[in-house]
Formats: structure tokens, C-alpha cells, sequence
């Protein structure tokens, strides 16, 4: 409750949010439908209703260090049944977003990593290597043995490709420093 | 029939069995799948937490080859990617500027016209008497339940795919196939995949209500259309057993392995034999 006390508002910030989500998020009443039916809400520190609120405060601290934003699994359904048809799930992506950004230390670590991770491997791959995949978030996470047996287990049916291939890379590769431009000049 | 077809990473991977099941369910029914030839990524949960422009270019990327190709449909499986080309035809047909600038990005005048379909949908438009007419097995013994996950229905307006909080097209079609389908509460309850590589803590108490319901109504099986919501069902209930101590060993299907078995096709046909949870019994019991 303090640390809620102690945050600044940032006009500037609740902006940003509406701008990048593209959302309207003035327009939510607090009916608490979001929270009522998200499946992580029993995880997170602050509601998703409670992120909507505080973003229209421009309460910058409060969203961008909780760890709602990242452990927001992107099901849904909190935008399908938003009775003022704001796009909670666009809301959490924006917040991100911004987060990255602005160098803000995810709450969450593994997230940010595995997204990361994620789009290094599309960059040299073109398609997703699972095993590459793996092996990189091991080496980020320093959480070596978890999933090793699931791991042993798949490969053993054949069901893990261990050999990679390669498509499109340098296409792949021009088109994330176009989107690096653009994203410059607007945001 | 000819469809363009984007399989998606999964497929030609971890999800081998959706692939396999689904060309041999389509030789039966006489639709041809045409693979895009060069396909990509879709960018999946990672792009759109990163870059909206990026979320949005990946897909149109493997859209604009499918125009190359002179294509009008494309079939998409996978759940995940099926949503994230729904979403990109979505917002671009809404906003001819953000058009332009996928376009400038994939270096292509894209013009987003093709149809995006998911396997559920053309075999449950006007294809019931056809399935019902190729339908050699009794598949009546075995008690399913359809899971939908969160990808397939929403958001509605983007997805337009069934009743978004209780959709039966799944239902109807394994109905058609002469399989008991049972009503349960959780057909489209998220399974947290995303977060299943990250976060497993999570995940698994949301898959423990998906398997206490689906066992409380009396489903041998759960029947999915999405290889992540397979991936994160199949492989995890051994930890959730452990974390809840319970004692699941359900098996996961994909549901063109259903309707494959159906068909009077062999379990190992339709790769039956590479789940982490075993069918086997599953398999007896129609034999």
C-alpha cells in the first residue's frame, strides 16, 4: 500500500499505453469481469483490472514492476468478455512493450527471456528449432535440469527434431531492421 | 478440394502426429493440402509481447507466398498460428496505413485476401454425410471430451469461429464419426501453455481442473485441435499426479486421429504410438 502511495502519476505514460495498445482503456468501469474470469489471476500480484486501473492513473512504477504483465498468458479471455470492449490482453502486450523498452527489470525473468529467445531463434532459423530453443533458455535461465527427462523422453519418440534447417533467413533478417526503423521514428 | 497448407513449426516437430493425422484424414476425404513452399514462422506468443509490427509481418509474410502461388484458402492447424493470421487479416483489413507498412516491411504490394481456414471448419461445412459415409469402425464405446482451448474462439470478433464460450463444432463432426461425446465444463478453459516452458508451477494447476473435470464427466480421452494445448496436456501429467497426487493417465488426441480411427485407419497410421501418455488402452478397447 505504501509503495502505491509513493508512485508518481505519469500522464505521459497512461498515453503511451493507449497509443501503443491502440485501446481506450478510460473506458473500462471497473466491473471486475476481466479479473473474475482471468485463469493467472490467483498468481498475480496486482489484478488485471487493478493494471487497467492504475495505467489510467499513469501509476508507471506500479505497472511495469508487477508481475501481472508477464505472467498474462495471453488466453483472451478477459478481452472476449470486456462488456466496454477494451482489449485487456493488447493492454498487457502494450505494458510490455513499453517495459522493454525503458530497460524496466522484468519482475518475471523467464518471460522476457524465453520471448527473446524465441525471436533469436526465428531470426537464425526462419522456422523454430524446439531443441535450439530449449538448449538457448537453459543457458539464459541457468535452470539446467528442468524438463530433462521430458526432453530424453521426446527424442527417444523421435518427436524432437535434433537437426535444424534453415529458411528465408536473410529476408527474416531485413525485415526485423525495416520493423527497427519504423518502430524508431514513432515510438 | 486443394488447400494451401501452413503447418507451423510445431507440426513438423513436437506436434508430428497433428501433421501426420491430418493428411491421412484429408486422403480419405479427397482434400488436397498443398504446402506453402517456403513458409515461416508465425512469430507466435513472443512477437506480439514484442513488436505489434512484427506480430503482424511474420504472418503476412506466409500470406503474401500464398498469393504468389495464386492461392485463395489456406488451411491452418495449429491454434496458435491460425490465430495470429486471423488477427493480422483482422487488423489490416481494418487499417489500410498499417497495410502500407506491412507491406513496405515484407517488401510485397500485400493484399490480404486470403482465406484463412481451420481444419474444424471445412470438415464441418457440408462434409457431415461425407464423414459419416467413410466411417468404418464402431467408435462408440469410447467416452470423449472436446477441448477447445483459449486460440480457436477468441476474441469472437476476430475469430468468428462457433459460439466463442461454448463452441460444438468439434462435437458435431466426432458425433458424425459415431464417437461418444460428452458435455463438460471446461472446453474452452486455458491450459497456459504459453507459460509451460517458463512458468510449469502455473501451468499445472490449471491443467489438473481441465483433467479432475474431464475424468469427473467420464471422458476416456480429451480431444484437442491445437499442438500446444496437446504438448501441454500430454506431457505434464506426470508432474501434476506428483504436485496433486492424483494418478491421470489420460490420453490426449488430436481429433483427426479420432476420425482417423474412424475411418478404419491403424493406430500407428496415424502416429498413435508417439504420445508421452500412452493410448494403448484406449486403442483395446475399440478392437
Amino acid at each position: 500500500m505504501e509503495d502505491l502511495l509513493h508512485d508518481s502519476f505519469d500522464w505521459d505514460f497512461a498515453n503511451k499505453v493507449q497509443v501503443i495498445a491502440p485501446q481506450n482503456i478510460n473506458l473500462c468501469y471497473q466491473c471486475k469481469k476481466c479479473t473474475a474470469g482471468c485463469p493467472i489471476a490467483f498468481k498475480m500480484d496486482y489484478s488485471p483490472s487493478q493494471i487497467i486501473y492504475a495505467a489510467r492513473l499513469g501509476m508507471k512504477e506500479l505497472v511495469l514492476n508487477s508481475n501481472t504483465i508477464w505472467l498474462c498468458a495471453s488466453c483472451e479471455t478477459c478481452t472476449t468478455r470486456c462488456p466496454q470492449d477494451v482489449d485487456i490482453a493488447k493492454v498487457m502486450d502494450a505494458a510490455r512493450i513499453i517495459a522493454r523498452k525503458e530497460k524496466f527489470r522484468p519482475s518475471v525473468k523467464e518471460i522476457p527471456i524465453f520471448n527473446k529467445t524465441f525471436l533469436q531463434n526465428i531470426r537464425i532459423f526462419g522456422r523454430l528449432y524446439e531443441a535450439g530453443l530449449t538448449v538457448f533458455l537453459k543457458l539464459r535461465t541457468g535452470e539446467f535440469k528442468k524438463d530433462l527427462d521430458l526432453g530424453i523422453k521426446m527424442i527417444k519418440k523421435g518427436k524432437l527434431k535434433l537437426i535444424p534447417s534453415f529458411t528465408r533467413i536473410i529476408e527474416i533478417n531485413k525485415m526485423f531492421s525495416r520493423i527497427k526503423k519504423l518502430e524508431h521514428t514513432r515510438i | 478440394m486443394t488447400y494451401s497448407y501452413y503447418p507451423g513449426c510445431s507440426l513438423h516437430s513436437t506436434a508430428c502426429e497433428y501433421d501426420i493425422s491430418l493428411k491421412a484424414v484429408s486422403d480419405v476425404l479427397g482434400i488436397e493440402l498443398k504446402e506453402i513452399k517456403k513458409w515461416i514462422c508465425c512469430g507466435a506468443s513472443a512477437a506480439h509481447q514484442t513488436s505489434h509490427l512484427l506480430a503482424l509481418s511474420l504472418p503476412a509474410k506466409n500470406l503474401a507466398e500464398i498469393e504468389k502461388e495464386n492461392m485463395t484458402e489456406v488451411l491452418v492447424p495449429c491454434a496458435a498460428c491460425y490465430a495470429r493470421f486471423k488477427t493480422t487479416k483482422y487488423e489490416l483489413e481494418n487499417d489500410p496505413e498499417l497495410l502500407q507498412d506491412i507491406s513496405k516491411i515484407i517488401a510485397y504490394p500485400f493484399e490480404n485476401k486470403v482465406n484463412i481456414l481451420h481444419p474444424l471448419e471445412i470438415l464441418s461445412n457440408g462434409m457431415s454425410t461425407k464423414i459419416k459415409q467413410y466411417v468404418k469402425k464402431d467408435l462408440s464405446k469410447i467416452k470423449i471430451v472436446c477441448y477447445y482451448g483459449c486460440l480457436l474462439t477468441r476474441p469472437p470478433k476476430v475469430m468468428q469461429f462457433d459460439i466463442c464460450e461454448y463452441p460444438v463444432t468439434m462435437d458435431e463432426i466426432l458425433k458424425n464419426a459415431g464417437v461418444d461425446v460428452l458435455d463438460w465444463s471446461y472446453k474452452t478453459a486455458c491450459c497456459g501453455a504459453a507459460l509451460s516452458l517458463t512458468k510449469t508451477d502455473i501451468i499445472l494447476k490449471l491443467i489438473n481442473d481441465i483433467f479432475e473435470n474431464a475424468i469427473d464427466v467420464g471422458a476416456d480421452a480429451i480431444v484437442v485441435a491445437c499442438p500446444l494445448c496437446h504438448s501441454n496436456l500430454d506431457m505434464r501429467q506426470n508432474e501434476a499426479n506428483k504436485l496433486f497426487n492424483r494418478n491421470y493417465n489420460i490420453p490426449i488426441m488430436y481429433f483427426t486421429q479420432v476420425l482417423g480411427l474412424a475411418f478404419g485407419l491403424k493406430p500407428e497410421e496415424l502416429s498413435l504410438n508417439t504420445h508421452l501418455t500412452d493410448t494403448d488402452e484406449l486403442i483395446k478397447k475399440i478392437d
